[in-house]
């Protein structure tokens, strides 16, 4: 075994610290979370030429060829700074399905431009009636010749309202086994027939409406295998889960450790409240919970990259990790009192976050379903 | 990263399974039970079973199995990470592994005992022939281990010793103490205490026995009426015993009996996939497959501190914070996993061993009763708290 991250992640995850730092400092991460164009476009580019897009990205789409475990490793510290944008959706729910299904004109025309970060996609999956059961998939693709022809809505999609392509998880044909056909479709942001409308949230992240009203796609647009995309979505919701864990921890992190140097500097009663045994459990707990969630990450993203089947570990992990992240929150407003309670500090925006993220993906009781699955029951 | 064993450890653990299954006599499990976490239901304190576990070391020590962590030099094999591998086996089967000698005394002099006292102990502990019990809690020195009155003043060559400990596991069948007693009374508190070895049979040294909740003879109070003993017998430097413990106690964590929470799960799992209970499998009850997905995770989180805590020592370091959180999480996992269980068994969980209609050989209820031990025992859930929160993340001490 081996508990530490290599030298080439170890200076992964320090570069990336300090470009987020340096570049986003918690104003404009403010700002960029209050407005409906929630990224900035510059620092994407910045982001692109530092290979973050294309990490995943094989060499010969001009991407960095890195391991799982690295993206994990980046989006960790993209979830400490709370950095903002379409990353997830672009490289985890775009890139790796067209890297998973994709054809090779589809890859050459799509991947290097990702990399380059001039292309940004999302999946559309859940729906007003579904979130992730194929059963219920409501939104159709119906051939017409040499289109598809789309209706229904998609709903919580993330970050469509600046996406160029929306990856449209549709059902092509009614058969027995629901898990059977669903389709992937390639789906031109701009096409006339869609309309995308930003949702309020409590984060003002980008969760998104996207109704599609006949949009006639072309039938090449078809991503994978006609029917047969499910085992696709599958496993890109688990890749997608646990990069949201990666973040969620980050995350949970920077609350700990606003929370901890807070506790050493406030005095009351004459003394630093970190001195108080009730603060001080406090943050024994959140310590606990960050880092033996860590350990659940580390090993299902270990797996991933090493090729091994990780539904059970990526199941645990989610389960766990969204609670913590919320658990931790709360403690870490705890510890901070009045002041954490005003929108000029920056407690609330893990606090904000941290629902969202137990949500997204499958929250705890899906992934503990799975897990009871995974044990034999 | 990589969390897989290398190629030695996983043969290692093999030979271990192979051993263990060969070794345990037949109805072993029924009659073997100890509740991971807890400090009450443990065979090897039973009288009944000493014959069994001086065997059972002894074949442990000839194949060198009790200082797997120890240094080459002392006979060991240098690997905390086997010392683990070799505990979450043996603690899967219930079998005998570890006690207070092959994990507190045999690491303590090691770090800080005199060559003489290497010499004198450590063989002896490597080859399982020597039992020890730990002499640190008394009536009034529970959580606060510094508070310690008994005294031991010196005359001649010899130390005399008078007081008091309570809580003393296992004293009634081991051969020596390991014992914490002030030998400056005008020191400080905590810089007055020492370490030292006493021969159980001793003439002033008296033991009286203790039954815990479970009804099990586990505990003793032990008294010290004039004992005398050699100065040779204190661990390391006179005054510095306080100090020694605590360095001691990291050692201790890694000796949970982590595999026998494994056994515990398996065994639930098995149980509700073959009980129907109102027209139902237990098993497809959503609430119960809850409540066991919860136990899985919480369990491999155990086996992440484990398994680090480990590593860790491997490297070097004295882990404060990952051992600290491996105790307190073992200990309250034991409650949370008796709880589970008492709920998803319904009203067959209060059933106790030996009971018609008992499941799971009686384990639960009395895993119940014990589990209550564990975030008392060796340091309780609240005082590892403040030593993380002051020894692992600096948080000014009060």
């Amino acid at each position: 075994m081996d508990f530490e991250l290599n030298e080439d992640q170890r200076m992964l995850k320090a570069s990336v610290h300090h470009f987020l730092e340096k570049e986003f400092p918690k104003e404009l991460i403010k700002k960029l979370y209050q407005s409906d164009d929630g990224y900035s476009s510059e620092l994407w580019r910045k982001m692109a030429a530092l290979g973050w897009m294309g990490l995943l990205v094989p060499e010969e789409y001009g991407g960095v060829g890195g391991s799982f475990l690295d993206l994990v490793v980046l989006v960790e510290e993209m979830g400490y700074n709370l950095c903002p944008g379409p990353f997830l959706s672009t490289v985890v729910l775009g890139g790796m399905t067209v890297l998973m299904s994709g054809n090779e004109e589809q890859k050459i025309d799509i991947l290097p431009k990702l990399t380059r970060g001039e292309v940004k996609l999302t999946l559309a999956l859940s729906e007003p009636n579904t979130i992730y059961d194929p059963s219920y998939i409501q939104v159709t693709a119906t051939l017409d010749k040499d289109e598809y022809v789309i209706g229904g809505t998609k709903l919580f999609v993330p970050d469509a309202n600046f996406a160029d392509y929306f990856l449209c998880v549709a059902r092509t044909e009614r058969t027995p086994n629901p898990e059977e056909g669903i389709t992937i479709l390639l789906v031109d942001a701009k096409n006339p027939r869609t309309k995308c409308t930003l949702l309020r949230t409590l984060f003002n992240s980008k969760l998104c409406e996207i109704v599609f009203n006949d949009a006639r796609v072309a039938k090449e647009n078809v991503l994978g295998t006609v029917n047969l995309a499910w085992p696709t979505v599958t496993a890109i919701m688990e890749k997608a889960a646990l990069v949201r864990c990666a973040e969620m921890i980050g995350g949970a992190q920077a609350a700990f450790d606003m929370a901890l140097q807070y506790a050493k500097q406030r005095v009351q009663f004459d003394r630093p409240i970190g001195s108080f045994q009730a603060i001080q459990h406090h943050l024994a707990n959140m310590w606990i919970d960050i880092n033996g969630s860590r350990f659940l990450l580390y090993k299902a993203a270990w797996k991933m990259s090493s090729l091994i089947r990780a539904s059970k570990e990526v199941a645990m992990a989610k389960a766990r990790i969204g609670n913590v992240y919320r658990r931790v929150t709360t403690l870490g407003h705890q510890i901070f009192g009045g002041i954490g309670f005003t929108m000029e500090h920056d407690m609330h925006l893990y606090h904000r976050l941290s629902i969202e993220g137990d949500q997204a993906f499958g929250d705890q009781d899906f992934h503990r379903e799975k897990v009871a699955r995974e044990l034999g029951l | 990263m990589d969390f897989e064993f290398t190629q030695q450890e996983t043969a290692f653990r093999k030979e271990v399974e192979d051993f263990v299954k060969q070794e345990l006599p037949p109805g072993w499990d029924e009659k073997i039970f100890r509740w991971p976490g807890g400090y009450g239901a443990t065979p090897m304190f039973e009288a009944n079973f000493k014959e069994f576990w001086d065997q059972s070391f002894r074949k442990l020590g000839s194949k060198g199995w009790l200082c797997l962590g120890w240094p080459t030099e002392y006979g060991g094999m240098a690997s905390t990470m086997k010392q683990a591998i070799f505990n979450d086996v043996m603690s899967y089967y219930g079998a005998p592994a570890a006690d207070v000698a092959t994990s507190i005394v045999g690491p303590t002099i090691l770090l800080v005992g005199s060559e003489e006292m290497k010499k004198e102990w450590l063989p002896k502990i490597a080859r399982g022939d020597v039992r020890f019990w730990l002499g640190y809690s008394e009536p009034n020195a529970g959580s606060d281990l510094s508070s310690c009155q008994t005294k031991a003043y010196e005359e001649g060559d010899d130390l005399i010793i008078n007081g008091q400990k309570i809580w003393s596991s296992g004293a009634h069948i081991a051969d020596y103490a390991w014992l914490l007693a002030r030998t400056d009374s005008t020191a400080k508190k905590h810089q007055g205490l020492s370490l030292m070895i006493v021969d159980n049979r001793t003439p002033g040294l008296t033991i009286r026995p203790i039954q815990n909740i479970c009804g099990i003879h586990s505990f003793n109070e032990v008294f010290f009426d004039d004992v005398r003993i050699p100065k040779k017998h204190i661990v390391g430097e006179i005054n510095k015993g306080f100090y020694y413990l605590m360095v001691a106690l990291q050692f201790e964590r890694i000796i949970m009996p982590i595999g026998a929470f494994r056994r515990i799960l398996e065994e639930l799992v098995k149980y509700v996939k073959e009980t129907k209970r109102d027209g139902a499998m237990l098993g497809k009850n959503s609430r119960v497959r809850d409540k066991l997905a919860t136990m899985a995770i919480e369990l491999e989180i155990l086996y992440g501190f484990y398994w680090r805590t480990a590593w860790l020592m491997d490297q070097g370091v004295a882990p404060v914070l990952e051992s600290s959180a491996l105790k307190l999480l073992g200990s309250e996992l034991g409650q949370s996993f008796a709880n589970a269980a008492m709920e998803i068994l319904g009203p067959f969980g209060q059933l106790e061993k030996g009971s018609k209609w008992v499941p799971l050989k009686g384990m639960v209820s009395l895993g119940y009763l014990d589990s209550v031990s564990g975030p008392i025992g060796a340091g309780t859930s609240e005082v590892i708290r403040g030593i993380m929160a002051t020894r692992g993340l600096g948080l000014p001490r009060i």
